[in-house]
């Protein structure tokens, strides 16, 4: 079984403390999480949990059926990075006397799909967005120019084969729970699943 | 609504400041006073609990409803855990606790770790700080919410009283319904005292990220069908699930049609008769042979309501290898998490074992049941006859619950606590009922036995109730005895004092060279002890009193306290030593 990286995508209410409680169904197995994004999704008032770790498909299954056994959790889904379309924000903070003078910003911009966001006297702010290795590789090119700062945001992807979350709400909205929200993902699909 | 004091509630800023628009309902109630009317409307009649300051409001209003609830003031809030533990089990209902902030909820940790482990179903309920004082270390503040996150089904924060209704009616909810379990409600002191509009109480049904009762999908019950009708030796495992989801019926026609072997885990102990001709015994560690040794000779494995806990595999990779497993679980994070099923039947069990019934042949499987009975004839040679007929001069356990069995004839609740003692209880405890056996197994809890003893029979006060408890354990909670007096509650109390830590030394006996480090363990006189809180008790050392002295304590009536010195160095065998594959079984 090896490893890979996996994003995880939990609809959840928007609820105090929920954040803690899908936390530690990871850290009570010392997973570490490396990218943790809670955000609005395609539904008001429900929240989109994006969550990358790096497992076999075998826990990675287990731990999507114990955030969805939450009460406030509505869904998880859990994808390959093959499976989805995914973003990370970058920003870079130098000097802009070294940089105006040593670089051709122009030109380093264009090859790194980045933008200036902020150009002041003392320093300027850089900004780019896609895989990891993209926003690696900037702050390769900027540290000898002595780079200040650097951040980068976590990860937040688009399930490719998912049509939204909307329709579904609609069923888990019903009191009977239809056959469409009872379906249990991972007993549909129980041959591609489980590795055991 | 009820003797509500304004001028208790104009004494707090929030409540003031948040005064109502001139168009809003009119106050009808404190959040004090609705807490107490919404556990009327669940159908709750008893509350184990414990005041202090910040659960104040509600204690002032339970004043007025002492004639609707019974409030069971316990010693510590850990005793009162367990006692709503007791209570739930012995009743299938919820069980509700109340504690103060701080201290008082923290001492609720243990109890909450066990129901959530042992899927029980309660709503405690917490007093905390006023609102406006959160997070800044205020007297007895703590984050309860965030402590007790690990170990509860769901928690909750209410900070204003018109949130108490949802707030207790999707406790009750997420405590009963599905897979139970522990759930606590925090309210601050200013949620309490305030007053508010309460609307006629709604109980939650529905909750919209919440599906408790899973869809059963009829392909899957005709597949386990299919491979039970075609199998030659199926055996099943039945665990709580069945007790939990009031499926005992369904549970022994299904066995009765298929005609299959039937053994138990720890809590699912009682579902069926113990002399039901179905039941070949119990499973585990310190379960019996036949079961052991044969979960891993049989062609099919059907797990009902039970999650393969490791106390009951032994060594995981050498678990039943040969077998198909039907997993029936309720629970959807159960299947496949320790043992992977050929078929999982994901369900409620009560749904699912008609449905299961309907489909397979009658039969009986005589070869194959002989095979349990050998192993059992062998266990009764080597182990049984020697621990419930001794003719040793040392008492041993065995023969204390061997005559206890002879004269309750079955009919008693049997609540016991943690270590050889309660491997003893549930290996030879006669049960003829459910939820007759409540013991804590998952977290392995010593204390529990007593508390939850007393919650037992305020649970179900027209069956005996006879705790049994080890000479270390009741020292745990040893100060409920005074629960038992305030209360007058009829609980029998058996110890069985080896005046050891049993089962640790009997892990050091075996595992670590006899290096006893830190079992030997002194008692007072327990006797005297329960005299001074006025429990009627009696000391046996010799076989010619425990008889009579049994007797006695059944007989007379109020609660009793019963001492039984026993053999100091007897081990529980059979045994699956840990990392051993339950074929691996000894008998001595
Ligand atoms: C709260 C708690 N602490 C420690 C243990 C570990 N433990 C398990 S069994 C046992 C010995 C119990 O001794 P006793 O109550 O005398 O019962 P016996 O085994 O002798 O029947 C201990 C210390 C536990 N289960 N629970």
């Amino acid at each position: 079984m090896t490893r890979q990286e996996y994003n995880i995508t939990a609809y959840t209410e928007n609820q105090v403390g929920l954040l803690n409680r899908i936390a530690i169904i990871f850290s009570r197995r010392k997973i570490n999480i490396e990218s943790l994004n809670v955000s609005p999704s395609e539904i008001e008032g429900i929240h989109r949990f994006n969550i990358v770790i790096t497992e076999t498909e075998d826990v990675v299954s287990k731990l999507a059926r114990q955030i969805e056994k939450q009460v406030e959790v509505l869904k998880v889904y859990y994808n390959t990075n093959a499976d989805v379309i995914w973003q990370e924000m970058a920003l870079y903070k130098v000097p802009t006397d070294v940089i105006a003078e040593k670089a051709s910003v122009e030109r380093l911009l264009r090859e790194n799909g980045a933008r200036a966001v902020v150009i002041r006297k003392d320093y300027t702010v850089f900004e780019t967005t896609g895989h990891r290795e993209e926003t690696d590789n900037l702050i390769r090119v900027l540290q000898p120019y002595g780079l200040i700062e650097f951040v980068r945001s976590a990860r937040i992807a688009i399930i490719k084969a998912s049509d939204g979350f909307n329709h579904k709400l609609r069923e888990f909205e019903r009191r009977e729970p239809s056959e469409d929200v009872s379906e249990n993902e991972f007993l549909n699909s129980r041959d591609a699943v489980f590795t055991m | 609504m009820l003797n509500y004091e304004p001028t208790t509630i104009l004494a707090e800023p929030e409540t003031t400041s948040s005064a109502a628009p001139e168009t809003a309902p009119t106050p009808n109630s404190t959040g004090a006073e609705a807490v107490l009317n919404i556990l009327l409307a669940e159908g709750v009649d008893t509350i184990f609990g414990y005041p202090g300051g910040a659960i104040i409001p509600i204690y002032d209003a339970l004043y007025d409803f002492n004639d609707r609830l019974n409030h069971v003031l316990v010693r510590h809030e850990q005793g009162g855990i367990h006692a709503a533990q007791g209570y739930a089990r012995a009743s299938g209902r919820v069980g509700v606790v109340f504690a103060t902030s701080g201290p008082g909820a923290t001492n609720l940790v243990t109890g909450l770790a066990d129901a959530q482990i042992d899927s029980t179903p309660l709503v405690c309920i917490t007093g905390q700080v006023f609102a406006h004082l959160l997070g800044t270390d205020a007297f007895q503040e703590t984050d309860i919410i965030n402590i007790t996150t690990p170990v509860t089904k769901w928690n909750y924060q209410v900070t204003k009283a018109e949130e108490i209704p949802e707030a207790l009616a999707k406790a009750f909810y997420i405590a009963r319904s599905g897979r139970p379990g522990p759930v606590l409600i925090d309210i601050t002191k200013n949620a309490q005292l305030q007053a508010f509009h309460f609307a006629p109480y709604a109980p939650c049904a529905h909750i919209r990220s919440y599906r408790p009762v899973p869809i059963v999908r009829p392909e899957y019950i005709r597949a386990a069908a299919a491979l039970i009708n075609q199998a030659e030796r199926p055996f099943v495992l039945w665990g709580q699930g069945v007790i939990l989801g009031k499926a005992e019926q369904e549970f022994k026609a299904f066995i009765e049609k298929s005609g299959i072997p039937a053994a138990w885990t720890i809590l699912g102990a009682g579902a069926l008769p113990t002399d039901h001709p179905l039941n070949v015994g119990m499973l585990g560690m310190h379960g019996n042979y036949g079961p052991n040794v044969l979960t891993n000779e049989c062609d099919v494995l059907i797990a009902i309501g039970m999650r393969f806990d490791d106390r009951v595999t032994g060594r995981l990779d050498k678990y039943a290898r040969q077998a198909q497993v039907i997993h029936l679980d309720i629970d959807p994070t159960e299947i496949d998490k320790n043992v992977a099923a050929t078929v999982p039947v994901w369900g409620d069990c009560k749904e699912t074992l008609p449905l299961l019934t309907a489909l397979v042949n009658a039969k009986s499987h005589p070869e194959w049941h002989q095979r349990f009975q050998n192993y059992m004839a062998e266990e009764v040679a080597a182990v049984i006859n020697d621990e419930l007929f001794p003719t040793g001069e040392e008492l041993t356990m065995g023969e204390v619950l061997q005559q206890l069995n002879e004269l309750t004839e079955g009919e008693a609740i049997i609540v016991t606590d943690v270590g050889q003692h309660q491997m003893v209880a549930c290996r030879y405890a006669k049960f003829n009922h459910t939820r007759s056996n409540i013991t804590s197994g998952g977290l392995g809890t010593m204390g529990f036995a007593l508390p939850a003893a007393i919650g037992a029979k305020f649970g179900a006060p027209e069956r005996p109730v006879v705790a049994i408890i080890g000479d270390g354990g009741v020292q745990m909670t040893i100060q409920e005895l005074g629960t038992i007096m305030q209360t007058g509650v009829d609980v029998k109390i058996i110890i069985l004092n080896n005046r050891f830590l049993g089962m640790v030394r009997q892990w050091q006996e075996l595992f670590n060279a006899r290096r006893y480090s830190f079992v030997d363990i002194q008692s007072p006189d327990y006797v005297a002890v329960a005299a001074g809180y006025r429990i009627a008790g009696r000391r046996v050392e010799t076989r010619d009193e425990l008889q009579p002295a049994l007797r006695q304590m059944l007989e007379q009536p109020g609660s009793f306290l019963l001492e039984v010195m026993v053999a100091k160095e007897n081990n529980i065998f059979p045994m699956v030593p840990q990392g051993c594959s339950v074929a691996e079984i000894r008998l001595c």
